[in-house]
């Protein structure tokens, strides 16, 4: 599962890096297409055009970097913010831990998408504020599943071990406990891609992407939606399976791993 | 600790949470961005226009006393007003919307549900084979598909090329509700129907229910069934007072719900006509959560297929079918249960895009028509009531759970 995972979304990011310079036409350039647009396939534009007279081929092949991006920052994101903050709250216990806890908690609980579009909305367009808008709602759980980790970890007699030898707690969190963590975290975060694939495309998808002038398969999908009662499907189609692709890759190279990590699903 | 004090607990716990969830949401729409009127306005309108909007919104005061005002109004169940120039109520566009939402939202999780079961089953009754197989990779495709993209295929299929169902919209405007509607043209005459006919609707469910223990002598099921049905009349009954009460002596329909509507009115053409509009919209809504049902309900009943009470059954010569569904499914209950309180939030956020995709006139469309108006007080109304409503909902199936399985309360 892992590897089918892996070759998905490896192909994917080789096509998105090399899709600018395979790309027949440019893919923002509209009126590349003589008119009626949106056309279905043909043989000069093998996967139709949209309503601007745009090549739905070109914009496939580079219309990946803005959800890879998005989806990159915003687990990059998560990770600065969500795994100091479990790591230390956990570790110092007490009112610190508690309060970070009901937080997290706080924001675990609302709709994720809902917060997301809250916050994008507020914030406007662009990559990095898709990203954070994204990235907020997944923070809690990277703190839950760290936070549970390191209380495990913490009460081992490996950890007792360098404590009673005199280890600084900084040296215990970072050298001892830290490095257990990670597996969890890995995994976390790997299904956290396919969530922020999902989550970037819907807030494309309520008018809160990163605009008109990047190709994104997003936005396609988007725009496809106008077009739908005409049943132009080649203009949704394509980029959809994109998405889905992307987002399957993902999952499935999270469930292997996990599977590999908690071996208990074996039996 | 008894249940009674475990409530308290759990009705205590949730204060600072939804305080938190208030303040938050504060931060972002009115700290973060500085002045929400002028980007309402991208910096497009008079200075006086701006002020005078300020003033009417209550957004001149001093930032504190904008918080306080802004929780006082919540206890009064006042979202305030919106910044489109009529200056609604957004309290009472929202409740008017969130009929259509619940609808959209009941039917899902049903299908959701009754899919998830059914493969599930399928899928552990025959482990590791190719039904099985397909059944996995069923449940993790439709789980990596963006909601709306499923809704657009959908549509485009069935709707576009087939014509057999609608492309969009709640019901066909000439049968918007009109019938057997409530009129409160003197409050406390309006309000007591209301709360009669509530109250009945309780007293029926609860009457049924009681039957039901009575003549099948399940404990389990019909508890749990029991508690459900009070709540959801509870709630029904909260919900009429507060729709009373915020829309203040206006029309109101008997539920908002049309397939029900329609059937208390016993308009059968107009059933017929609401459930073609819900078909695609909650068919895409229940396949994009079922995933999540089809893998919970396949791993319980794996675990307990073998345990010893379903050999016992088995022993006993009941039929397969009769030892699946009666006696291993029952295990998987508490669960899937837990699971529908759980993925209420995502099933939020996927009416949002559903609704988008099919013009459906819930609280979604709501949501994102306001985004493009950057009508950011109505934003924040419709975010917090989304918020509330996610929190109260799992609070229920907390106690539920509590309630069912005692083990949790210690």
């Amino acid at each position: 599962m892992t590897i089918i995972g892996l070759v998905i979304v490896s192909s994917i990011i080789i096509l998105t890096l090399i899709g600018p310079w395979v790309s027949p036409y440019d893919p923002t350039a509209i009126n590349v297409a003589p008119p009626p647009n949106p056309s279905p396939p043909s043989a000069d534009f093998p996967l139709g055009t949209n309503l601007l007279g745009q090549d739905m081929l070109s914009r496939l092949l580079c219309g990946g970097s803005v959800m890879l991006h998005v989806a990159l920052l915003s687990v990059l994101f998560c990770f600065i913010i969500g795994v100091p903050i479990g790591l230390f709250a956990s570790y110092a216990g007490g009112m610190l831990d508690k309060v970070s806890t009901i937080v997290m908690d706080s924001f675990y609980a609302f709709p994720g998408l809902v917060l997301a579009i809250a916050i994008a909305a507020m914030m406007g367009r662009g990559v990095v504020n898709m990203a954070l808008s994204i990235a907020v709602v997944y923070v809690p759980s990277y703190f839950r599943i760290v936070r549970s980790q390191v209380l495990t970890i913490k009460e081992l007699s490996y950890t007792e071990a360098a404590r009673a030898s005199g280890a600084r707690g900084r040296t215990v969190l970072l050298r001892y406990i830290l490095p257990n963590v990670v597996p969890s975290i890995v995994v976390v975060a790997t299904v956290n891609f396919a969530d922020a694939i999902l989550t970037a495309a819907g807030l494309t998808f309520v008018g809160l992407g990163v605009g008109i002038d990047i190709p994104d398969w997003g936005w396609d999908l988007t725009q496809g939606r106008v077009l739908l009662p005409s049943g132009a499907w080649w203009v949704i189609t394509f980029p959809g399976i994109m998405i889905v692709l992307l987002a399957l890759g993902f999952t499935l190279i999270g469930e292997g791993l996990s599977e590999l990590l908690t071996p208990r699903l074996e039996q | 600790m008894d249940l009674r004090s475990y409530i308290v607990a759990r009705v205590l716990l949730m204060i600072p949470m939804i305080l938190l969830l208030l303040s938050i949401v504060f931060l972002i729409v009115r700290v973060v961005p500085g002045d929400p009127v002028l980007l309402h306005f991208e910096k497009k309108a008079s200075e006086e226009a701006m002020a005078e909007m300020r003033e009417e919104l209550g957004l001149d005061q001093p930032l504190y006393i904008q918080y306080i005002q802004y929780l006082a109004g919540l206890l009064r169940g006042d979202l305030g007003k919106s910044m489109a120039p009529g200056r609604d109520s957004i309290s009472q566009q929202i409740f008017s919307a969130f009929p259509a939402t619940l609808e959209l939202a009941i039917y899902s999780m049903l299908i959701a549900v009754g899919i998830g079961i059914f493969l599930g089953v399928r899928a552990s009754r025959s482990y590791n084979s190719i039904q099985d197989y397909i059944i996995r990779v069923f449940g993790t495709v439709v789980y990596a598909i963006p909601v709306f993209f499923l809704g657009m295929i959908l549509l485009l299929i069935f709707s576009i090329n087939l014509h057999w169902f609608p492309a969009g919209g709640r019901i066909k405007p000439l049968m918007e509700p009109n019938g057997l509607t409530f009129y409160f043209s003197t409050p406390p005459g309006g309000f007591l129907q209301v709360f009669t006919w509530s109250f009945l609707a309780g007293l029926i469910c609860w009457v049924i229910c009681l039957f039901v223990i009575k003549r099948k002598k399940i404990k389990f099921w019909s508890k749990g069934l029991l508690l459900s049905l009070l709540a959801l009349s509870a709630g029904w009954i909260i919900y009429a007072f507060s729709a009373w009460y915020l829309m203040s002596c206006e029309v109101i329909h008997i539920t908002g719900l049309y397939t029900i509507d329609s059937l208390l009115e016993g308009n059968i053409a107009k059933f017929v006509e609401a459930v073609r509009y819900l078909v695609l919209p909650s068919l895409t809504l229940g396949l994009m959560l079922s995933g999540v049902f089809i893998r919970l309900t396949r791993s319980n009943m794996l675990e307990t297929l073998h345990l010893d009470f379903v050999t016992a059954a088995r022993a006993r010569g009941l039929k397969e079918s009769s030892v699946v569904y009666n006696y291993a499914l029952r295990n998987a209950f508490l669960p899937i249960l837990t699971m529908m309180g759980l993925q209420f939030a995502m099933l939020l956020g996927g009416a949002i895009l559903t609704e988008t995709t099919f013009s459906w006139p819930g609280l979604g469309r709501y949501l994102v028509d306001r985004i493009n108006f950057r009508d950011y007080t109505a934003i924040q109304g419709a975010v917090i009531f989304f918020g509330i409503l996610v929190a109260i909902v799992n609070l229920i199936v907390d106690i539920l759970y509590a309630y069912l399985d005692p083990r949790i309360r210690f």
